[in-house]
């Protein structure tokens, strides 16, 4: 009489089993979607590089490294492939943008971060964080309507577009993501080193410039590295304020061009299968180049075991 | 001696704290000048194009010769490449967040994925739109599509998701996964159920973020989707051209004919500001109101 119950056991068992079963795969497959995801990012990294690179380097073909790389000529009509006027510009565009947004971007860090008010510091971080969302398309379009008006009236220049027309666009673009991360930095900067030199009888000035700011520097160079990363890498806003013109600009108002403007200039008007084409592609592979060797940097600079 | 040691004491003191009252005052003005800089150019920004908006502009098809032109196919592009991006990376840019906070082994795999994606975030997006364009144009053939500019989109977008998510990740206290692991909950059960609710803020905070900067990317959008519409509202076909509202801005600013341009310019930079605005302050807004009532409830009643 026993047997119907150990019947109704035994399925009960079996049921429970299968239940484990499935959810144990469960288990497992999200694992593997998990892992899947993160390796796609990798391979998504590495087809990049593969394809900007293969047809990038077809351009040695046809052109010297030598001349791609020290010429100054860029005439692609009559098979002139030099983009030292580029490779400079970039390099000059991003110094430049650093030296102006770097101090500007320390001070407000420190006024947020020790000076200011909570009240204040609640307003100003949002603030931060939608100016960091603000397309850059739309700050090309300032430096177009107003900066670049501004500085013809100011100086006395025909045209106005130039490296410091980009440079100060950039600066506003890169400044709230600068700003943001090295406030992170200073914050994280423990509470009681900063009582331990008030304690001593410093002022709030040492205290930032002799303790907190050495304590918060691979935090703030990480925030200038990440500024550098989109100086670099910023092609709208820069195409419309920098002229456009395979020339040298070193004074500041000359129209120039730099390796982004250029590409997205003519990217659109060659063939696929040409030597120019092939050009652009190669100066793409180097701000790619540029910008994986910056995030190597940062990685070095943090501390290990993060 | 003793009496000028201490003289020369109290000076340096003296001009400790003059320097320090310059330096609040240097700082300070700093600030407040860049703020208003800034907030006033947006104002100027949303100010000119704001008031001259009116519902038939965003609805209406854009001329290429006369005034009077809209940017309603441009604003539908936008919305539909920036939703169909989205509904692309979310689950990949969450799950490998999932997998860099709560799977990954301390190994040089992980490390890997983690160069990876630090490198990605770094990548310039004209570098992005440029492996668009020999992927879709090249390789596959199908030309300058919405459905290109998307995916292409997508892969700027990834990088910056898993990020947030393995950051928000783990934030999470670990004794609400240990509670729940004690239940008899397996790990997936947990992450989904217990882990990924209680990041959610953080989450969504880097939504809004991607969401943002995705709706104001132009260099990929002219490499992979064009710079020119199908011609006609609410065309939801994939393979039809994807310029979106950045890239007609770019592209009204410096070679359109229209006499209206610059006006068109204008309004099309104030909508943009106002879109990325509103989709950063929808994001946020319940996230804000929620911090203020667990404050309110933290709050001890007197009695």
């Amino acid at each position: 009489m026993a047997l119907p119950a150990e019947h109704v056991r035994i399925q009960h068992e079996q049921t429970k089993t299968k239940q484990w079963r499935t959810k144990y795969m469960k288990n497992n497959a999200f694992r593997y979607a998990c892992l899947a995801s993160a390796l796609s990012l990798g391979v998504a990294l590495f087809s990049i590089v593969i394809f900007i690179s293969q047809t990038g380097f077809l351009v040695f073909k046809d052109v010297s490294w030598k001349e791609f790389f020290f010429s100054a000529t860029w005439e692609p009509f009559e098979e002139k492939y030099g983009a030292a006027v580029f490779i400079l510009g970039t390099l000059y565009l991003t110094f430049l943008t650093l030296i102006i947004c770097t101090p500007i971007a320390l001070a407000i860090a420190i006024f947020i971060a020790e000076i200011a008010p909570t009240w204040l510091k609640n307003i100003m971080r949002p603030m931060l964080d939608l100016l960091v969302g603000i397309p850059s398309i739309v700050y090309g379009f300032l430096g177009l309507t107003i900066l670049i008006p501004f500085i013809r009236e100011t100086t006395g220049t025909l045209v106005g577009d130039g490296f410091l027309a980009a440079a100060l666009v950039l600066t506003m673009m890169v400044l709230p993501t600068v700003t943001r991360i090295s406030d992170d930095a200073i914050c994280a900067v423990p509470q009681h080193l900063r009582e331990a030199g008030y304690a001593l009888g410093s002022t709030k000035l040492q205290v930032i410039t002799r303790i907190v700011l050495p304590a918060a520097r691979p935090g703030i160079l990480t925030a200038i590295i990440l500024g550098m990363t989109r100086a670099i890498g910023e092609t709208m806003a820069v195409v419309m304020v920098i002229g456009n013109t395979a020339q040298f600009g070193w004074d500041l108002l000359t129209p120039t061009s730099v390796l982004t403007s250029n590409i997205v200039m003519q990217i659109t008007n060659v063939q696929f299968d040409s030597t120019w084409n092939y050009a652009l592609y190669m100066m793409a592979f180097l701000l790619l180049f540029i910008s994986l060797v910056l995030i190597i940097i940062i990685r070095q600079l943090r501390p290990k075991g993060e | 001696m003793k009496d000028s040691l201490f003289h020369n004491h109290r000076k340096t003191i003296a001009s400790a704290i003059y320097t320090n009252r310059l330096f609040h005052i240097f700082v300070t003005i700093i600030t407040v000048t860049t703020f208003l800089l800034i907030i006033g150019l947006l104002y100027n920004i949303l100010g000119k194009g704001l008031p001259k908006l009116s519902l038939d502009f965003l609805v209406k098809l854009p001329d290429e010769l006369e005034a009077g032109g809209g940017i309603g196919p441009f604003l539908f592009n936008s919305f539909y490449v920036l939703i169909l991006s989205l509904i692309l990376s979310l689950p990949i840019g969450i799950g490998a967040g999932i997998f860099l906070a709560e799977y990954a082994p301390n190994n040089r795999f992980t490390e890997f994925v983690r160069t990876s994606v630090e490198s990605l975030a770094s990548v310039p997006s004209i570098v992005f739109g440029l492996f668009g364009y020999v992927l879709f144009v090249e390789y596959v053939g199908i030309g300058l599509t919405i459905i290109g500019a998307a995916i292409t989109l997508a892969l700027l977008n990834l990088p910056v998701l898993a990020r947030v998510t393995e950051e928000a990740i783990q934030a999470v206290p670990q004794d609400i996964r240990e509670a729940s692991l004690a239940l008899g909950a397996t790990k997936s059960q947990t992450i989904l159920k217990v882990v990924l609710p209680a990041a959610l803020n953080g989450i969504l905070t880097g939504i809004s973020l991607v969401a943002c900067r995705a709706f104001g990317e132009s260099a990929i959008i002219i490499l992979a989707g064009g710079t020119s519409t199908s011609g006609f509202m609410w065309d939801f076909n994939l393979l039809s051209q994807g310029g979106t509202l950045p890239v007609h801005l770019w592209y009204v600013q410096s070679e359109a004919l229209v006499p209206d341009a610059k006006e068109i310019a204008e309004k099309s930079a104030a909508i943009l500001v106002l879109i990325v605005l509103m989709i950063s302050f929808t994001v946020r807004f319940p996230l804000w109101i929620q911090t203020l009532i667990t404050k309110i409830k933290a709050t001890p009643r007197k009695s």
